[in-house]
């Protein structure tokens, strides 16, 4: 071996780094990404509608998953806690990804439905109210702000080049089925229900006068871990074993 | 003296010509942004960017405006490195003092939650935090430290003219387009990356000049060796590049927005972000902070390295294993088996490098104990090590599948981020820079030792508070999830958990209320250092002597 | 992609890490201890010491 070989040259040593890290992190990453082997094969999986793709984007501005995990283990206590434990295909249209590190509130990955549209509200308004021993802030202003959507086609249209199946048409209809998913008697609903069946359209904020950023964000509270139809999903069999 | 005699004409320079216009181009794009964004966010963002544009421009001009300065043409570059001395000093006590106030939100939510101020809550304020502590300061710590030690251990000034100024103003432009980014709610929402794709662009091009400078004085040295600290700092430069391009690949919404989506979803992001997670600990708070352990323990100490053989191992194992670790973040989650087992593994071998580079630090005492006692620098720095050891025995023992199973999404996790953060890359620098600002400065000594002291001890009581506190916390919060009655159902509701934590929030914002006041102490040490404390003898003694006579 | 399925590229990585790991200890180790390295080591090891005042 050549004496002093990394002391001397200073270019060596700097891809002999960059070698070993970038294997180490190839060899791990890599496989994940022959993604029709890492994603369980369910039924429900559909990709957000507008309104709840706006309704993430506040969970993600505001920090939600600082504080809740969505990601319930395969641990007997969070399975009993929370519900099923999480599967890979549920999150598998989140850009990011929302599993969280924290649970300085309880987990939201089935979230969805627990809770009246009330209640989540009043929640939102001031945590204290309902639940008296809770450290959460309050977002009062959600409620009174109205939603910035003129993006949200343009959102979409990024979640697609990013790999999520949206098609022309949802995203020619975006701000049409937004509006017709926070008002359950406007015009579009019956085509808004076809893009996204089983999807939930009503006033979440209970003021039909706005479409508001607490409207965006209960719509998607609502829906969290509610698509996946576990009647059909079976852990063991060949394909979902991982 | 006038400015003429202390500049030279400026002969034709490739930096002050390339560097100046990369920040004009930066002026403009924020000008068309500022004019056609629809975004609010962006348009506040582009105007806070051209700011700080308008300011490099102006320092650019009053420094080179009359020609190349004298600093520039002979000896070490030590302005530059001052100036990344006073940016960490500020940047840590901002961002301690944010965490403080996170931590009192958690502890009285009636009293520092505002309902209709979003910019106050918690969930934007906490990478406000982490950003302020981690980036802010301790990447301006590492990039003051690199700055020095690769001079010194080269015998050669920093290369690329100006380049080294750049890097440093854009760095810090950087941090202030993040930290007031995440204020409106300008976020990835990818923890510890969370800046969106301008910034991440902007420091993408900053970070190259960082390579560049320290690379460039390296080839240029006059020793024959590399000394091993610069190794760390090395892959601490190199990797970092390598993590931040690849976690934060996302595809902006539109050129005039601020949101973008990241381009992996769900399992693939969840585990690049954690690989990047995982080794910003590994090569931003561990290899870069560790340069600083090889270079100023065996300085201030003055004797070498333990064993230098012992270095090499520890550097090349601690980078290939480090790199591995990530999946730990994720266990008995959706992520395939396969990975998580490589990951448990990976983090249990893990702790013998570490161990390795700590008794490497620990023993360079040899022979020269008494130290301990009778310097509270060095005693700051050792005790540094012992953290860096009793945090990264933790850290296997909670990437143990079982342990893991109680201790993640609890506040054990919290603890544990800060024996590391507080214990080993706190007083690490604390440490470093109780040694620059005399060099620096040229001062004989620091103002006050006693001070020192103080600082020491309060902070180091602020850490044990801290630390045990969340230890408490985190392990009562994971037992209480999982705890059954006698009829089999689970024992307590969530929110009984949120109650049992509450004595633990106070003690822990008490905790780092005594070690901020460490730091404000420690600035105040500086500051009266850099004002009053007498000069150093070798130099001055001449011009004493010559005003005698 | 024929051919180059999930279980295939796991196989892979798993088997060959094993070996790339020991591998990359060995050089390591090997490296450190090589006799004729130990003079460079401990000019390297002295550089922090030297005086630092000028270049």
């Amino acid at each position: 071996m050549n004496h002093g070989f990394f002391e001397r040259n200073s270019l060596v040593l700097l891809i002999g780094i960059l070698i070993v890290v970038a294997i180490g992190g190839a060899v791990e990453i890599a496989p994940l990404f022959w993604v029709n082997s890492t994603i369980e094969k369910v039924d429900g999986m559909r990709p957000y509608t507008p309104l709840e793709l706006a309704g993430r984007d506040i969970y993600i501005r505001e920090g939600c998953y600082v504080c809740h995990s969505q990601m319930i283990r395969s641990l007997r206590d969070e399975v009993e806690r929370y519900g099923h434990y999480s599967l890979a295909a549920e999150s598998m249209y989140d850009h990011p990804f929302q599993w969280g590190s924290e649970r300085t509130g309880p987990d939201l990955a089935r979230v969805g439905g627990k809770y009246s549209d009330q209640w989540q509200l009043a929640h939102l308004n001031d945590p204290r109210a309902v639940v008296p021993e809770s450290v959460m802030p309050p977002y009062a202003f959600m409620a009174k702000k109205p939603l910035d959507y003129h993006d949200i086609d343009a959102i979409m249209r990024a979640n697609r080049m990013a790999g999520v199946p949206y098609t022309d048409a949802d995203i020619a209809n975006a701000v049409a089925d937004l509006k017709a998913q926070a008002d359950p008697n406007a015009d579009g609903v019956d085509a808004f229900k076809k893009r996204y069946p089983k999807a939930d359209a009503r006033d979440f904020d209970d003021n039909p006068n706005e479409i508001t950023e607490a409207d965006a964000l209960i719509a998607y509270l609502q829906m969290l871990g509610t698509l996946v139809d576990f009647k059909t999903y079976h852990a063991d069999a060949g394909g979902n074993r991982r | 003296m006038t400015a003429a005699a202390n500049t030279s004409p400026a002969p034709w320079r490739a930096d002050l010509f390339i560097l100046p216009l990369i920040v004009a181009l930066g002026a403009l794009a924020a000008l068309i942004e500022a004019a056609r964004s629809p975004d609010p966010a962006m348009v506040i963002q582009a105007w806070t960017f051209l700011a700080c544009m308008i300011a490099i421009g102006a320092f650019y001009l009053k420094t080179y405006g009359g020609g190349i300065p004298l600093e520039e043409r002979e000896g070490y570059a030590n302005n530059v490195v001052k100036a990344g001395v006073i940016a960490s000093m500020f940047w840590g006590i901002a961002g301690m003092l944010v965490g403080l106030i996170i931590a009192l939100q958690l502890s009285f939510p009636n009293l520092f939650y505002f309902p209709d101020w979003a910019w106050t809550n918690f969930g934007r304020m906490r990478p406000l935090h982490t950003s302020a502590v981690i980036f802010a300061f301790g990447g301006n710590v590492l990039i003051a430290t690199s700055f020095y030690v690769v001079q010194r251990t080269s015998r050669a000034r920093l290369f690329g003219g100006s380049l080294p100024w750049f890097v440093f103003w854009g760095y810090n432009t950087f941090i202030v387009l993040a930290g007031t980014g995440y204020l409106l709610g300008v976020t990835e929402g990818r923890e510890y990356a969370e800046p969106e794709w301008y910034a991440d662009l902007w420091l993408t091009v900053v970070w190259v000049g960082y390579l560049l400078t320290f690379l460039g004085t390296i080839i240029k040295r006059k020793e024959p060796h590399i000394y091993v600290a610069n190794w760390f700092y090395l892959a601490f430069i190199a990797t970092i590049a390598m993590l931040h391009i690849v976690n934060n690949l996302s595809i902006p919404v539109s050129p005039l927005e601020t949101k973008s989506v990241s381009l992996f979803s769900g399992v693939q992001d969840a585990l690049t972000q954690w690989w990047y997670g995982h080794n910003a600990v590994g090569f931003f708070l561990t290899a870069g902070f560790l340069g600083i352990m090889y270079y100023f323990i065996p300085k201030r100490a003055e004797r070498p390295v333990y064993s230098y053989r012992l270095s090499i191992v520890h550097f090349w194992t601690l980078i290939f294993i480090y790199i591995w670790a990530g999946p730990h973040h994720l266990l008995y989650t959706a992520l395939p088996d396969w990975a998580q087992t490589l990951g448990m593994t990976f983090s249990v071998i893990l702790w013998m490098p570490s161990w390795g580079g700590m008794i490497n630090g620990l023993m360079t005492l040899s022979g020269a104990w008494d130290k301990l006692r009778t310097d509270p620098v060095i005693r700051m720095l050792v005790v540094s090590v012992a953290f860096y050891g009793m945090s990264t025995f933790e850290g296997p023992v909670m990437s143990v599948r079982t342990v893991n199973a109680l201790s993640h999404y609890t506040n054990w996790t919290i603890g544990h981020v800060h024996s590391g953060a507080l214990g080993w890359v706190g007083y690490v620098s604390f440490g470093a820079l109780y040694c620059l600002v005399p060099w620096l400065w040229k001062k004989k000594a620091l103002f006050s030792n006693a001070l020192v002291e103080w600082h020491f001890w309060i902070s180091t009581l602020g850490i044990v508070l801290y630390i045990t506190s969340m230890w408490v916390a985190g392990i009562m919060q994971g037992l209480m999830w999982r705890a059954y009655n006698d009829f089999g159902f689970l024992e307590y509701s969530f929110v009984e958990t949120v109650v049992a934590m509450h004595p633990y929030y106070i003690i822990r914002a008490l905790g780092g209320l005594m070690y901020l006041t460490g730091v404000l102490i420690m600035a105040y040490n500086l500051w009266r250092t850099v004002k009053d404390a007498p000069a150093e003898a070798a130099v001055p003694a001449n011009l004493v002597a010559a005003e005698a006579v | 992609m024929e051919g180059l399925d999930y279980e295939t590229v796991l196989a892979f990585c798993q088997s060959w890490s094993v070996v790339y790991f020991s591998l990359m200890f060995a050089v390591a180790i090997a490296y450190a201890l090589w006799p004729s390295n130990q003079k460079g080591f401990r000019e390297a090891a002295a550089l922090p010491l030297q005086d630092d005042g000028d270049i």
